[in-house]
Order: C-alpha cells, then sequence, then structure tokens
C-alpha cells in the first residue's frame, strides 16, 4: 500500500478516499461513545441486573421502575417471529428467481421486488392498525388486534425484499458450471438446488438474512403502531408487546434531558446497538468460517 | 428593448415574491394533540385576516411543545396540561418565562365499543379497571370477556390528567395496549368489542360510545361549571409575554371569534 512508485496523480484520490472513510469511522466511534456516556448515569441508579432482568417497566412513576426485560422479549420475539415468517418466503423467492423463472420474467419481476423494499414503514404500521388489527380481532377472537402477531406479519413483509433480493444475487453468482456439473451427473434440479446450489451460496444467503434480522431489530414504526405497546412478557404471540425501539420512541419525547427515564432510554439504544452488533459479528464470522474455496 | 423589457419585468416580479416572502412572519406553534384541532382551526382563520403573517401548526405532545418553547424553536407551546416545575426551570435557566393562557376547556370521555352494554362507570370502577384489578366485563355487569385496557403514552397530556383525575397515581396495568394519540384511541376502540379508552372530548364521533362518569355525562356544561369529574383547561404558553404575531394570535384565540372555533372543534368555550 505504499505510494512509492504511484504516480502523483493516485495520491491526491488515495488520499481523499483515505479522509473520507476516516470520517465515517469517526462519526460511528463519536455515536458509540455518545450512547455510552448517557447510557452509564443509569447505573447509578438501577443495578445492571435490575436493568436487564427486572420485569417492571414504569420510568416516570415515583419510585420508577426501570426493568426492561418485558422491552428486550419484546424486540427479540418480534424479530424472531417475523424471521420465522419471511426468511422461507424469501429464500423460496430468491430460488425461484433465479432458477426457475423465464428470463423475461425475471427482468420485470426482481425491479418490483426491489420497489415493495421502498415501501415507508409508516404505510405498512397504518395498514396493520387499520386493517389487519380489527381483522385479527374479529375472526381469532382475542383480546386485541394490535400485537406480536401483527407486527411480525408486517416486519415480514418489510425483510422479504431485503432478503429475497440479496439472497437472488448470491445464487445467481454461484458459477454455471456447478449447476452443470450436477446436471450431467444426473441429478434433478430439486437435487441440485439443495445439495449443490445451497451449500455454494451458503456464505451470501446467511448473510442476506441476518441483513433482514438487523433491519428487524431496528424497525421502529411498524411496531410503535402496530404491536400493542404493553409491556409485559408475551405467553402467546397474539399478546401486545412493547419493543425497544417502541419504547424510545415513545417515550424520548417526554424524558426531560438529564433524569434517569432520560438516561434508560439511551440505555435500551445501547442494547439494541449490542445486538445489532452481535448480529453484524455473527454475520462476518459466518463469511469466515465458510468461504466457499473454488 | 424588448429583451430588456421582459428580464426587468422577472426580476421586479421575483422582488415583489420574495419581499413578501421575507416580509411575512413567522409564527410556530407546537404541542399537544388535544389542543392541536382548535390551533388549526384557529391559524386558517387568523391567516385570512393577516395576510403577512405565516403559521404553523404542528402536533408531537405537550411535553414535546413545551420543550420547543423552551428550546426556542417554536413561538407557542400548545398544552394540555400545566407546565411543570422542572420545566419552568429549565424555561427560566433559558431566559423564556412561560406565560400560561387557558383558551379551553376539554371533558375527557371514556370510550366503549357501540356494542358494549355499560353505560355507566364510577371513578373507582374506571380506576380499578386501568389498574388491572378489575379483568372482566362481567364483573361490571357486561358480557363474559377480558377487558383491552387501551391507555395513551406518558408523553401525552390527555394520559396526564387520566392519571391525575382517575389513576390517582397509581400505575396502569402492565397490559395496557399503549397508543400514540387521541386518533390511535379512537381507531382501536371502535374496532374492537372488548376495548375501553379515554379521549378528549373533541374526538368523540359516532363510532364510538361515551361512557357516563358517577352518573354524570361529560358535556360543554358540566365541563365548564366543574361538575363533570374529568375535564381540564387548556392553555397556551409563550415565551415571556406574547409580542407581535404571537400576541396578535393569542388575542385571537381568547376573543369571541377564537371561542367559537373552540366550541366548533367540540371542546367547551372558557366563557
Amino acid at each position: 500500500m505504499s505510494t512509492e512508485g504511484a504516480m502523483r496523480g493516485d495520491r491526491v484520490p488515495q488520499a481523499a478516499i483515505t479522509i473520507v472513510a476516516a470520517v465515517g469511522l469517526l462519526i460511528l466511534i463519536f455515536i458509540l461513545v455518545f450512547l455510552v456516556r448517557e447510557s452509564i448515569p443509569i447505573l447509578k441508579i438501577a443495578s445492571l441486573k435490575d436493568l436487564l432482568f427486572g420485569i417492571y417497566w414504569y420510568p416516570t412513576y415515583n419510585p420508577p421502575d426501570f426493568g426492561m426485560l418485558p422491552l428486550i422479549i419484546g424486540s427479540i420475539a418480534v424479530t424472531l417471529l417475523s424471521s420465522v415468517l419471511a426468511i422461507p418466503l424469501s429464500l423460496g423467492l430468491a430460488i425461484f428467481l433465479s432458477e426457475v423463472c423465464p428470463r423475461t420474467l425475471r427482468e420485470f419481476f426482481k425491479p418490483t421486488l426491489e420497489v415493495l423494499g421502498f415501501l415507508p414503514s409508516v404505510v405498512l404500521g397504518f395498514v396493520g392498525m387499520v386493517l389487519l388489527a380489527p381483522w385479527l380481532q374479529m375472526n381469532l377472537n382475542i383480546l386485541s388486534g394490535l400485537n406480536m402477531f401483527n407486527a411480525s406479519v408486517l416486519m415480514g413483509i418489510m425483510i422479504i425484499p431485503i432478503v429475497a433480493s440479496i439472497a437472488e444475487d448470491s445464487f445467481t453468482a454461484v458459477p454455471q458450471d456447478l449447476r452443470d456439473a450436477a446436471y450431467a451427473l444426473g441429478s434433478t434440479r430439486l437435487e441440485t438446488i439443495i445439495h449443490v446450489l445451497f451449500p455454494a451460496a451458503l456464505p451470501g444467503v446467511v448473510e442476506a438474512c441476518l441483513l433482514g434480522i438487523m433491519r428487524a431489530v431496528g424497525e421502529t414504526m411498524v411496531v410503535l403502531m402496530a404491536a400493542g405497546g404493553a409491556a409485559v412478557i408475551p405467553r402467546s404471540i397474539f399478546d401486545p408487546v412493547r419493543p425497544l425501539t417502541s419504547a424510545i420512541a415513545a417515550e424520548m419525547g417526554e424524558a426531560p434531558v438529564g433524569s434517569p427515564h432520560y438516561h434508560a432510554l439511551f440505555f435500551a439504544g445501547l442494547l439494541l446497538l449490542i445486538m445489532t452488533l452481535a448480529i453484524n459479528l455473527t454475520a462476518l464470522w459466518v463469511e469466515r468460517r465458510w468461504r466457499w474455496k473454488a | 428593448m424588448r429583451r430588456f423589457l421582459l428580464a426587468t419585468a422577472v426580476l421586479a416580479l421575483g422582488a415583489l415574491l420574495a419581499g413578501s416572502a421575507i416580509a411575512a412572519e413567522q409564527l410556530v406553534i407546537n404541542g399537544s394533540t388535544t389542543v392541536l384541532p382548535i390551533a388549526q382551526a384557529a391559524a386558517e382563520q387568523f391567516m385570512k385576516t393577516n395576510p403577512d403573517i405565516t403559521v404553523s401548526v404542528s402536533g408531537g405532545g405537550s411535553g414535546n411543545g413545551i420543550r420547543a418553547l423552551i428550546d426556542g424553536t417554536a413561538n407557542i407551546a400548545n398544552s394540555s396540561r400545566f407546565i411543570k416545575q422542572e420545566e419552568v426551570k429549565m424555561a427560566v435557566e433559558k431566559g423564556r418565562y412561560p406565560v400560561p393562557f387557558g383558551v379551553a376547556i376539554d371533558a375527557i370521555i371514556p370510550v366503549v365499543h357501540p356494542s358494549n352494554t355499560i353505560a355507566n362507570l364510577t371513578i373507582e370502577q374506571l380506576h380499578d379497571i386501568y389498574t388491572g384489578k378489575i379483568k372482566s366485563w362481567k364483573e361490571l355487569g357486561g358480557q363474559d370477556r377480558p377487558i383491552a385496557i387501551v391507555s395513551r403514552d406518558t408523553s401525552s397530556g390527555t394520559y396526564e390528567v387520566w392519571e391525575e383525575k382517575v389513576l390517582k397515581g397509581d400505575r396502569v396495568a402492565p397490559q395496557a395496549l399503549i397508543v400514540a394519540s387521541n386518533g390511535a384511541v379512537v381507531q382501536t376502540v371502535a374496532s374492537n368489542p372488548a376495548a375501553i379508552g379515554y379521549i378528549g372530548i373533541g374526538y368523540l364521533n359516532n363510532e364510538l360510545k361515551a361512557i357516563t362518569v358517577n352518573g354524570i355525562t361529560g358535556s360543554i356544561e358540566t365541563a365548564r361549571s366543574g361538575e363533570y369529574p374529568v375535564s381540564r383547561y387548556l392553555f397556551m404558553f409563550t415565551g415571556g409575554w406574547p409580542t407581535g404575531a404571537a400576541l396578535k394570535f393569542i388575542n385571537f384565540v381568547m376573543s369571541d371569534e377564537g371561542q367559537k372555533i373552540v366550541a366548533n372543534e367540540g371542546f367547551v368555550p372558557i366563557r
């Protein structure tokens, strides 16, 4: 990476790119430091154990309770359910697009799928509140249609374009030689897809899934409007939940700056960052470990 | 010659438009979603009679509005509750003395789905429902189904009044559905036969059934006389005694014409 021997004209763009990359990194570090700095004060008021495992979230009362367990479980539960609903569908869609779909139809389908990914989340939240919730409530005789299942269905719709698009790219990237070799040995299309294609594209597919999951963890509008907002640990998928994102969005406007509530909400934000970071690191680890060698 | 005249005409027009835009005084109003309909209707009427003032109104909760007033990003804060001690302190620290104007009276009506047979509840019953002590409609003489409690998030002035007058400081049951606005409460209760919620009187419509409290119906007369237990004043706060556009607007809202707008929006005029 030395500049010796490089033409003088190369140094300026090199420096420019280095500066831009450094700025990007600095912004990330700044955000992390800011989050940590604003979260630490809550540990003086509530112990880490109370924060992570307490089951009552009543931050505005006197004396306040800062138990985030219902919020954490809410986030995890909605993310899990939406992934379970969306990922099989997305992978099936990706396989269809890359292996089965006729070329001309694919030229139409793939852009449409990507456009679906641009749907504003508030529109989905609105649909959930106004259409899905009453329908669920009437047909399933549950207490309320604003619940975990509602939010997960909407989030699933939201992450399908992301996962399907990236997974489809990985499938298409697998060299045609492998498929030809498999067919030459007499496999059916299904056998080729399951035993040859999937393992070959696995790192990319896993990355696609993890990206979708990260999106679901950070989603705010959909859960704010459609998940019900009750800070309880759900006992069925039709119970209302209050994920971390929805708690922050609903309560940050009122929390006086510098109050324990304010610091607790920043701590919730830090937890979200840690969760996203963990998923990101998992993605890196998977890619490194299972990198398919040509 | 013709091109010169055309250019001059375009420049003059541009200068005129730019001039009127610069000359237009800006009035930013932010805060409670309960006061929002009043502020919006008043702003529309006000701008007609004061074309050189541009008023922008937004909701977001009483807490957000007062915060914006303190930060200086709003000229008037709509609030459905009185300003809190800490907020006064922060405002004075920033050099903005909060001045309250009581512009309307609001009644908060508990509502249920039209199919619900319950017609009246006492404050104690409402308290027990919202703290989770009463769990089923059967205990109140209604159908045998669990109660879906609908409440507002803590940044809502409507919630704060409900907390003060009905909950009396006790905690809302954790399984209560928390929604973000009066409109969302209407939407949720109107589509759920097992739900109960509370809204400002201005949001009542025929998709919902209003419940009487302690036998008293929430209405203009009972709110103004103080008979209806769950009622409160609605405020507009300014930073220091208002001047200029803010003063004109406040005077307009407090005038007879402004109070007529308050009544039109379904609230109780102060006189």
